[in-house]
């Protein structure tokens, strides 16, 4: 069923540097009709590029590019998208002023006596969002209105609204909580089944399992495999993406030793997103937050920040009551915020790795704290950055070095509590393994965790203890190494024992 | 099928909540200011034993709105694609010069001035938009910089009014119907235009696309320069057309026109006013059309209240600044209200 079919795009020996600096040599990648073909490989190993490259973002330096056999040149997005390739990209592609129908047809939009013909616009929209069985998204609300998920939805129907044939998306469940995930999953086969070929890029491991028939594996920039899935075990593929075997994938948990006095505590604080929260976490513990998106797992993180305080109940660091009504605040009593959007609210894209590593301490610090306990290389390398110096602007690094960019700037303050938005959104198998590391190398130094994440497997392997939210509430508490059928029963608001 | 209903419960009701906010579009904030705004003038006026929307009120209202509105239609459309014009005022001073010099008195030279004014207009606009587009200059400077260049030119050659406007040609700037002047009429119907092209037309659409997010319209296959360039080209013009309007007012061409009336940063205050964002991608020309007039009915009712003009700039400003921070925090909490969690 997966294979036999015609083949729709070949690329052959593909290179492509960027201001002298080669991110793709020679790499060959075959994409068959009806196909789910996965590229994986660590930051920086030429997915993108080579995912832009079909997409006629980016011009090859050389190498071919052949759909249905005849060789093509792309010079825009506009002439893959002629050619039928469509590209959903890591980063979403929306407008958030526009409606839903302006976003999927712009730059297409039907044209009738001189006019856009809005109203086939919306229709046809609605059509593919019916196919689609997102009956809930309206194609005349403009999309800040929808949710993360159901922009995803729009981003596919922009890509399937240009009869695409070859669909690429970049790791299109970045930004998706678990549950929406199997929707994709669903969708997905269903392209499959109608004869598409899709180019998934992707970091998770299970995804690419669960749904490829081929994997291909890039490192720095170079083709190290392309075999079945079925012939492929997950053992082998973090070997060809790292060249290493990674052996256990989470640090250990704490120990009772480890426990040291509580922290942060919340007692019936609640604001206009959560209520009723009573919540301890001690030094030298890692706390999982889970919940469904829309639970008020960030918006706890938000208000012990004091982003949008908390007006009920009580908080206390350290054993004193505090009121934070400021991040400021926040900060100089020793929390630290790692954002879910690192690029948004984490990192000033266009400044230097040194300047947003020492963003927080110039900020909030004064007098003695605010002079310099370890110097900047000494925190950049206990967090491993690679960077080209210390001067390189962040937007130009990969996700996983921008995330440790993010952790140094807060390890320069050097927090007592660790609030932690989705620790590894976004980045690849290594630099994840460095994160959990890191986290659990804090909390050992005394450091109180609260991690947020909608990774289950993460979320379950980090935390010493698990605290399930469910529509804005503390829907219950789990101990350590959980299942996941447990965790999201209490997140979608069953008990226990209905979900075995 | 619970874990589905977990999604699509908040998204309805924060659809709904969107719903409510569009009612209360910064469009329909403008209008209604403007009306407050008419009946609080009105009534200052009227105890002064006056009265603010008499035919001679309404004709000064109109007027002063004509080209300053025809200005900021064009800075609209640039605004709106995320980029900006300083050079207007000195272009409306330079068409008016053309168009009144070309005519030189003569009937039959209407047309040729005319046209003459809109392709200078128009390569000004080409100017500004290359140099933005393709040489890469931040439009705040490249314009600056071509305003500059307008200004060497007419303080080079020009020390006051030149050209003659024919007779024939000032009917434009005085005839009226009623208190309307068929002047005010024409640039009701250039917005009108306008609003068409931005609201129906696919380079409309995406010029609004290129201002909301130039990569994610460049990634969707827009052509972003040449949409850069348009709106340039159709601002210059629309200060074009107002430099020619003040021509036949004033029966002769005035190189500081533009400039004395402010028109390069009362434009893009009568834009910012009507509800369009500084950063582009949201707004629109029935919004300016409101700031223009909320600008133009300040002006006359200060005028019949014989206001000393200190403290009617310090009025202007403080109504600017409340309209910018009104919408700033509409914009923060409709942000809060899509937010996730």
């Amino acid at each position: 069923m997966t294979t036999g079919t015609t083949t729709s795009v070949r690329l052959t020996g593909i290179t492509k540097s960027f201001l002298g600096v080669p991110v793709l040599h020679g790499v060959d990648l075959e994409l068959r009709g009806g196909e789910v073909h996965a590229v994986m490989g660590e930051n920086g190993a030429g997915k993108s590029t080579l995912l832009k490259v079909l997409a006629g973002v980016h011009k090859p330096d050389s190498g071919s590019i052949e759909v249905d056999g005849g060789e093509v040149s792309f010079a825009s997005p506009t002439d893959a998208q002629r050619a039928g390739i469509a590209i959903i990209h890591q980063e979403f592609t929306l407008l958030p002023h526009r409606s839903v129908a302006e976003n999927v047809y712009l730059g297409r939009e039907p044209v009738r006596r001189m006019q856009v013909d809005r109203r086939r616009m919306i229709a046809d929209t609605r059509e593919l969002l019916d196919w689609l069985g997102e009956e809930g998204i309206d194609p005349a609300d403009p999309v800040s209105a929808l949710s993360v998920a159901q922009r995803q939805v729009v981003e596919i129907v922009k890509a399937l609204s240009t009869d695409a044939r070859v669909l690429g998306m970049d790791e299109p469940t970045a930004a998706l909580a678990d549950h929406e995930v199997e929707l994709l999953y669903d969708l997905v086969r269903r392209l499959r089944e109608r004869g598409i070929a899709i180019l998934y890029v992707s970091h998770r491991m299970r995804e690419v399992f669960d749904l490829s028939d081929r994997i291909t594996v890039l490192k720095d920039g170079q083709l190290v495999t392309c075999a079945p899935t079925s012939e492929l075990t997950s053992e082998d593929l973090v070997r060809h993406m790292v060249g290493r075997d990674l052996g256990e994938y989470y640090p250990d948990r704490a120990t009772p030793d480890d426990l040291g006095p509580v922290r942060l505590a919340l007692r019936g604080a609640g604001n206009a997103r959560v209520r009723d929260l009573n919540l301890e976490v001690r030094a030298g513990e890692i706390v999982g937050l889970a919940g469904l998106q829309g639970s008020g797992r960030s918006a706890v993180a938000r208000a012990v920040f004091g982003v949008e305080p908390f007006t009920r109940g009580a908080m206390e660091v350290d054993g004193s009551a505090r009121r934070v009504t400021r991040p400021r605040t926040a900060v100089r009593l020793g929390i630290a915020l790692v954002t879910e959007d690192r690029k948004g609210d984490g990192l000033a894209l266009r400044q230097s790795v040194r300047d947003n590593t020492l963003l927080v301490r110039r900020a909030a610090l004064r007098g003695a704290r605010s002079r310099v306990k370890s110097d900047l290389s000494a925190l950049l390398d206990k967090v491993n950055v690679v960077a080209r110096s210390e001067h390189q602007e962040v937007r130009f690094l990969s996700g996983g070095n921008q995330q440790k960019v993010v952790l140094a700037k807060w390890l320069a303050v050097e927090p007592t509590v660790l609030l932690i938005d989705e620790p590894t959104r976004g980045i690849d198998v290594g630099a994840k393994r460095a994160v959990h590391e890191m986290l659990r190398d804090l909390a050992r130094r005394g450091v109180a965790v609260l991690m947020i994440s909608s990774e289950l497997p993460e979320l379950i392997g980090m935390s010493d203890r698990i605290l399930v939210m469910h529509d804005g509430a503390p829907a219950g508490e789990l101990p350590a190494g959980a299942s996941e059928g447990a965790v999201m029963a209490l997140a979608t608001g069953h008990g226990i024992g209905e979900v075995a | 099928m619970s874990t589905l209903q977990e999604n699509t419960v908040p998204a309805r009701q924060r659809t709904t909540r969107a719903a409510v906010h569009r009612r209360l579009h910064p469009t329909v904030i403008v209008y209604l200011a403007l009306v407050a705004l008419l009946v609080v003038g009105s009534v200052l006026v009227g105890l002064r034993g006056e009265v603010l929307l008499d035919q001679n009120g309404i004709l000064n209202i109109l007027t002063r709105a004509t080209a300053l509105g025809l200005v900021a239609i064009g800075q609209t459309m640039v605004i709106l694609t995320g980029s900006l014009d300083l050079s207007v005022a000195y272009l409306v001073g330079l068409t008016s010069l053309i168009a009144a010099q070309t005519m030189a008195g003569q009937d039959g030279m209407i047309l040729p001035g005319v046209l003459l004014a809109l392709a200078v207009a128009a390569g000004v606009g080409l100017v500004n938009g290359l140099v933005i587009t393709v040489l890469k200059a931040h439009a705040f400077i490249a314009t600056l910089g071509v305003a500059l260049i307008l200004r060497g030119y007419l303080e080079d050659n020009y020390t006051g009014p030149a050209g003659d406007v024919p007779r024939a040609f000032q009917h434009l700037g005085y005839d009226r119907i009623g208190p309307v002047p068929v002047a005010a009429l024409l640039m009701l119907a250039v917005a009108a235009l306008a609003w068409w092209y931005l609201t129906r037309t696919r380079p409309g659409y995406h010029m609004y696309a290129v201002g909301g997010d130039i990569e994610v319209a460049r990634l969707s296959g827009v052509r972003t320069r040449r949409t850069i360039v348009t709106a340039h080209v159709l601002c210059s013009v629309a200060a074009g057309l107002a430099g020619i309007y003040l021509a036949s007012r004033l029966g002769s061409g005035a190189p500081y026109v533009g400039t004395d009336a402010g028109y390069d940063l009362e434009s893009i205050a009568a834009v910012v006013l009507g509800g369009t964002l500084l950063a582009g991608g949201r707004g629109g020309i029935a919004g300016t059309i409101g700031g223009v007039l909320i600008l133009a009915t300040l002006d006359t009712t200060f005028d019949a209240l014989e206001v000393d003009p200190f403290f009617k700039d310090v009025v202007r400003g403080v109504v600017l600044v409340t309209a910018v921070a009104l919408y700033a925090r509409r914009m923060t909490a409709n942000r809060a209200h899509g937010r996730l969690t």
